[in-house]
């Protein structure tokens, strides 16, 4: 269960959920989608084409093959400590074969989207309530949306009920906007809010479904509308992953020189921990990502190198207490000026 | 014999303690009940058996009673009218009334005649969800106390809890929870992150108090730090400051 906190303008994580869904498509999994914000029908439409050429991935591999080769022959005068260090990859390798690529200015062409199942939840199209909901005691925005995910799971054999099935699938869930006021639920407008367990408990029940089936689910939330930290500490226990986003725009980190290359910040809250003691975690925590037309990256943030020739303390100072502390890799990109 | 333990973990995931008590007491040979809430069988089962623990094996034998949460409250709400004589543990979601878990941990640690197990053992992961899903902590604190009576009291068992909780938390239920359930506790596991972030060789910090002063009024608590680092088949603790990455 992938819980991902909104920016502001929700601009990334939407662009996050269409890559969830975009995905599913190119490998063939059946969705399903649920909004209360926009028909699902539009969603899909909107979702980016992938990128199945391989000349595509033949530049990438160019580009990165001509940095490695130009940082290899300048071997470090004044820094040479840093030397032996290990080269800090900021990107991913483009060498690695998981997942595929996208084009965010082209859409998805129509017969790859009819090529999978799909199925989908809006919430203002959905027919009153079944007489079963009494015993939910929960918002009926949300049981109707459980109604509906428990219905298509066992219909469709995703909870391997049916073992006539051959070949199995996996369901990809993607919710958007949950815990809006759109859904019915007053969590993000009022605190303390009616009925403040609602949320909490379609998180478990989705849990449950989820672990009980083949299927993978990312929710997005609005959680700098949420004014009830509580529930945003329970939320997170109860998922797996917590992702949020931070975006830089309309905020003073925009203009910031530290920040230039980048579009907003990654927060890892939680990772899972599932079926093992440990947990993958990786080496550094400051994630930022950055945007362009065919690739949406996620980096380790570091301190561009610092090329000015006037070095001014105080404003150092502020770029250092904005920014979090960054690994010991700096160092290797090479910087030419000396600076005591 | 009689003993309350709390798990407690502030900033990190203190589960690596429950999956420990978990293979502990069933290795020694006690009839082990477990309340598990937050994740599903194959995931304990998974640990335990890294762990040397057949779980499958020992629900067969009947020396632990599982209870899978996640799927018992698909069956509350999805499955067909239950039948009368039992009722669904988990009927908390929907009536916020935590009767009928309590009867279900009574019967299943009840005294059996057909093998003669070790103490019996009350395991809860974890306590904090009981607030996620509807229940109040008056409530919640009154099952934990009849639970207590019934398990450490009248059948001389153990019983050992986790819970969240956190420094700066706003969540004031469980913080009134958690407060509680210190004060009457025999032994507390608390599990903290690391004051100064995140460190890939020492994982956290674990503090041991033994709350002496409990059963005898002039005894002090006993408090011992060690840190810790977890590894896939095992966790290694060590005193503060002495790392293996440090050495």
């Amino acid at each position: 269960l992938v819980f991902t906190e909104e920016d502001k303008f929700g601009l990334y994580s939407n662009l996050l959920f269409k890559y969830f869904l975009a995905e599913g498509i190119v490998c063939g999994h059946d969705l399903f989608v649920a909004s209360a914000k926009e028909h699902p029908d539009n969603i899909l439409k909107e979702l980016p084409a992938p990128l199945l050429d391989d000349t595509y991935r033949k530049e990438l591999g160019d580009e990165a093959a001509v940095v490695n080769s130009e940082d290899c022959q300048d071997s470090m005068k004044i820094a040479w400590r840093y030397q032996n260090l290990p080269k800090m990859e900021t990107s991913p390798t483009t060498y690695t074969k998981f997942g595929h690529y996208y084009d965010l200015s082209k859409k998805m062409p129509a017969e790859l989207c009819q090529s999978v199942k799909w199925h989908s939840f809006y919430l203002h199209e959905e027919l009153s309530s079944e007489p079963k909901m009494k015993a939910w005691n929960m918002n009926s925005g949300y049981a109707r949306l459980l109604q509906s995910i428990q219905r298509i799971i066992s219909q469709e054999g995703f909870d391997g009920s049916d073992p006539q099935k051959k070949q199995r699938n996996v369901l990809r869930i993607g919710i958007q906007s949950l815990g809006s006021v759109l859904w019915g639920d007053d969590v993000c407008c009022s605190d303390p809010p009616a009925d403040p367990h609602s949320l909490t408990k379609f998180l478990y029940v989705l849990r449950g479904l989820l672990r009980k089936s083949l299927s993978a689910c990312i929710l997005t939330v609005p959680s700098h509308l949420i004014q009830n930290k509580a529930i945003m500490e329970r939320v997170t226990n109860l998922s797996d992953m917590v992702v949020g986003l931070e975006s830089f725009i309309g905020s003073e980190r925009e203009t910031n020189p530290l920040y230039k290359d980048y579009h907003g910040l990654v927060h890892v809250h939680q990772i899972p921990r599932l079926n093992s003691l440990i947990c993958d975690v990786s080496d550094t925590k400051d994630l930022a990502f950055r945007l362009k037309r065919k690739l949406f990256t996620i980096e380790r943030l570091h301190l561009p190198p610092d090329l000015s020739d006037t070095v001014s303390r105080a404003s150092k100072q502020d770029l250092a207490g904005s920014a979090k502390p960054l690994s010991s890799g700096c160092g290797a990109t090479g910087t030419q000026h000396l600076d005591f | 014999q009689g003993k309350f333990t709390l798990l407690r973990d502030t900033r990190t995931d203190g589960s690596f303690l429950v999956h420990h008590f978990l293979s502990f007491y069933l290795r020694a040979g006690c009839k082990v009940c477990f309340v598990a809430l937050l994740q599903s069988f194959s995931h304990y089962s998974i640990v335990a058996q890294k762990l040397g623990v057949n779980l499958a094996a020992a629900r067969e034998q009947g020396q632990l009673v599982f209870l899978e949460g996640l799927k018992s409250c698909l069956d509350l709400l999805f499955g067909e009218e239950e039948q009368p004589g039992q009722p669904n543990p988990l009927q908390f979601l929907s009536s916020a009334e935590l009767r009928a878990l309590f009867e279900f941990v009574r019967a299943s640690l009840a005294p059996c005649a057909q093998r003669d197990w070790k103490g019996p053992v009350l395991l809860l992961d974890d306590l904090s969800l009981l607030l996620s899903l509807g229940a109040a902590p008056v409530p919640v604190l009154d099952f934990i106390h009849y639970c207590r009576v019934s398990v450490c009291c009248q059948l001389q068992g153990n019983v050992v809890v986790l819970v969240h909780s956190s420094e700066d938390s706003e969540d004031e239920e469980n913080e009134l929870l958690v407060n509680s359930l210190c004060h009457h506790s025999d032994l507390i596991l608390w599990a903290e992150g690391l004051a100064t972030g995140f460190c890939k060789d020492v994982h956290g910090q674990i503090k041991i108090i033994k709350r002496l002063s409990l059963r005898q009024a002039a005894e002090q608590d006993q408090v011992q730090i060690y840190q810790y680092k977890i590894q896939d088949r095992n966790v290694t603790f060590f005193a503060r400051g002495l790392s293996a990455a440090v050495l």
